[in-house]
């Protein structure tokens, strides 16, 4: 009896997954097989499977297009997005630490102004920025971009409920009695316990500046500085009068996904640990 | 098109402006404003050619005194023009600017632009261009001019010559003739062409042919006209097809538009000199077999062509350096040597008389059965007519256009309908950005 109740049971669920990892996947897989065929075959070929493997000649052609500006995009993107998740990481774990231990006059007030952060899209603050920036003949550098991607409110509200419930009062006390400075104590002993989730703050973050296209589309207009979002979208507008571009924002699309690919891979069972964690506690 | 209410209240003022100040002030005041500076100068050029650099690199070679940077972006309703709008509320524009010959009156209006002839060299070199597209850039207006006429689009008939030949239809001259073909071709198992419903351009280029003429300024107002008896009968003529399912309708520029073409399903397109490049390569397969004709006429004997897009290069009203941007607006735009790289680098068609007979025109293509085929565009260029005019708001024109010919080729209402959808909404966002506007 039990037996087929149990296949029942776990039929559903692993149905729904395999629909949701389908419809997940298959753009990916479309991707793939896009990427790995020549112009001619990737009109006239079934596009979710393989004609010619031509994946390494292609991304030959793209590393070569225009003397490797492509490689130069990711590497920005890398910076930009490494560089501000990383400082954009510590400055919140800062802020949520600082507002959870430390007893203050209207800090109840400064978390709310955070919160309230939370809830301004990224995109509505692209122009005033711009603005801003232009105020102080700043636009079109690399801080125009950088400097703005490091605020990220969200990771101050979870550094903050994290911070609250991981790092004990008596803990903080005993370092202090023990002649630790503040600062020493935070990165000592704070950021190890709230580490889970400062990984889950730093994949938020990552994501989010990765995928923030309308500020560098704003401020930015030398192509040197462009990340490769914004530079593949350039070059998909220009499909229409240089058709060849197509393959090449294909190819530029596979490869400008693998480090998030690869943040994931890395970071994930952090961040499984840091989910689970905040949600028993 | 997103702008903001800020940006609406300049445009009254400054299509105010456009109206009453122009003839009185410009002799005077912006002829000094075009004077050449002293020292050496920079300048910065926005465009998204594919190439510029070699073509720029070419001009900062010969000219250390005038050294200009290339910027880059995506085209312009990809973004490109959005940045201008926002760099004119700051303050901090290029010196030059690509801006399509449809997107410029938005500038216009926005004030954003500065007259190019009231430089000296640019009135003198007026007669250089064809002029139609000098059109593009006055307004038809005598003294004034809001850039430096680029490229252009003359449309012909692209045809696939083998199928043509093979089922004994004749290539058509007229329209008429192109819809007894349609029938034709139907039968031999292929659409004459694919009706591009989401690309309102491609349409606006046969309303151009047929005499349509959707906006006029007398500066003071605008007019606002997509539904003359000249569109109306173009709309006609395509609901007509579409009806009939004689044409395809994939959307533009997509792979599945690529393959009609590719897997000879799709006989011929009406478009424009640039369309060459885009046959050749998204349909690599069917090399050798096209043909280009001049355009269908509405009546026989007629020579009449319609344009399909094309740009100007605009001078920014902040520019320090109105006059070296001139001069070298006007070096990229009519020296053999500039035009030639432009059509290396981006396929550019010139907007000059002179360039459209250079030599790298004049080669035989492969592709099209060693046809020279910029023969016949060139010809094509100097049978645009040149009143046509562009309003201050395409792009809210185009997507309304372009959803109601979305539903028109899905089988809801007709293209008929769908343009007079979009000459009340066009009205509607002229009066919203404060746009004066006749009804």
């Amino acid at each position: 009896m039990t037996a087929p109740v149990l296949i029942k049971q776990r039929a559903l669920p692993t149905l729904v997954m395999a629909v949701c990892t389908l419809y997940f996947l298959t753009p990916i897989w479309w991707l793939f097989v896009g990427a790995s065929k020549n112009a001619d075959q990737f009109t006239s070929t079934n596009p979710l499977w393989f004609a010619d493997f031509d994946l390494f000649t292609n991304i030959g052609d793209l590393l070569a297009y225009r003397d490797g500006v492509f490689l130069r995009w990711m590497l920005n993107s890398i910076l930009y997005t490494g560089g501000a998740a990383l400082l954009g990481t510590v400055l919140a774990a800062m802020c949520g630490y600082a507002l959870a231990k430390y007893r203050f006059r209207g800090r109840e007030l400064l978390f709310n102004v955070v919160l309230s952060g939370v809830l301004v899209p990224a995109t509505a603050l692209a122009l005033p920025l711009f603005l801003m920036f232009s105020k102080v003949d700043a636009t079109n550098t690399f801080w125009a971009v950088f400097l703005p991607s490091l605020v990220n409110p969200f990771g101050v509200y979870l550094a903050r409920i994290y911070a609250t419930a991981s790092v004990p009062d008596e803990l903080l006390e005993a370092a202090r009695i023990d002649g630790s400075g503040e600062i020493r104590t935070f990165f000592k002993v704070a950021t190890r316990l709230m580490f889970p989730a400062l990984v889950t703050i730093f994949l938020f973050h990552f994501v989010a500046v990765w995928n923030n296209f309308l500020l560098p589309l704003i401020m930015l207009s030398d192509e040197r500085l462009f990340p490769v979002t914004l530079g593949l979208y350039t070059w998909n507008t220009q499909v229409n009068q240089i058709p060849e571009l197509r393959g090449l924002v294909i190819i530029g699309a596979l490869l400008s996904i693998t480090p998030l690919v690869i943040a994931f891979l890395l970071l994930q069972r952090f961040w499984r640990n840091g989910l689970g964690a905040g949600a028993v506690k | 098109m997103r702008k903001s209410l800020a940006a609406a209240l300049i445009s009254v003022l400054a299509l105010s402006a456009c109206g009453s100040g122009d003839d009185s002030s410009s002799d005077g005041a912006s002829a000094a404003s075009c004077a050449p500076s002293s020292g050496p100068v920079s300048l910065t050029y926005t465009t998204w050619i594919p190439g510029i650099e070699n073509v720029v690199k070419a001009w900062n070679d010969k000219n250390p005194n005038i050294q200009v940077k290339v910027q880059t972006g995506p085209n312009g309703n990809g973004g490109t023009y959005q940045n201008f709008f926002n760099q004119l509320k700051a303050g901090n524009t290029p010196d030059l600017g690509h801006i399509e010959y449809d997107a410029l009156p938005s500038f216009r209006v926005q004030d954003g632009l500065f007259d190019v002839a009231s430089c000296d060299i640019v009135a003198k070199a007026k007669d250089q261009f064809i002029p139609w597209t000098w059109n593009q850039v006055s307004f038809g207006e005598e003294k004034t001019a809001w850039g430096i006429p680029q490229d252009s689009g003359p449309m012909a008939l692209f045809y696939r010559a083998d199928l043509f030949e093979k089922n004994g239809i004749a290539i058509p001259k007229t329209w008429e003739e192109y819809a007894a073909a349609a029938v034709k071709v139907k039968a031999a198992g292929g659409y004459i062409t694919n009706f591009s419903q989401s690309d309102i351009n491609q349409f606006a280029g046969f309303a151009w042919q047929a005499g349509g003429r959707w906006f006029a300024n007398d500066g003071q107002q605008w007019t606002v006209n997509l539904t003359d008896d000249n569109t109306k009968k173009v709309a006609d003529y395509w609901q007509d097809l579409i009806s009939k399912k004689l044409v395809s309708t994939v959307p533009p520029w997509t792979t599945e538009w690529d393959n009609a073409y590719n897997s000879s399903s799709a006989w011929t397109w009406v478009s424009a000199v640039w369309g060459a490049n885009s046959i050749m390569s998204g349909a690599p397969k069917t090399a050798g077999k096209w043909r280009v004709a001049p355009m269908p006429q509405w009546s026989a004997g007629e020579n009449v062509a319609g344009n399909w897009g094309g740009s100007a290069t605009a001078i920014f009203k902040n520019s320090k350096h109105p006059y070296e941007a001139a001069q070298f607006a006007l070096w990229l735009n009519t020296s053999e040597e500039a035009l030639a790289l432009l059509n290396k680098e981006a396929q550019l068609y010139p907007a000059t008389t002179a360039g459209t007979k250079y030599s790298y025109l004049a080669n035989p293509v492969e592709f099209y059965g060693d046809q020279k085929i910029y023969e016949l565009f060139a010809e094509a260029a100097t049978q645009v007519t040149p009143d046509f005019t562009w309003g201050p708001t395409m792009t809210s024109t185009y997507t309304s256009a372009s959803d109601g010919f979305k539903a028109a080729v899905s089988g809801q209402g007709t293209l008929n309908d769908a343009l007079t959808k979009a000459q009340t909404s066009t009205i509607d966002t002229l009066k919203s950005q404060a746009i004066p506007v006749k009804e």
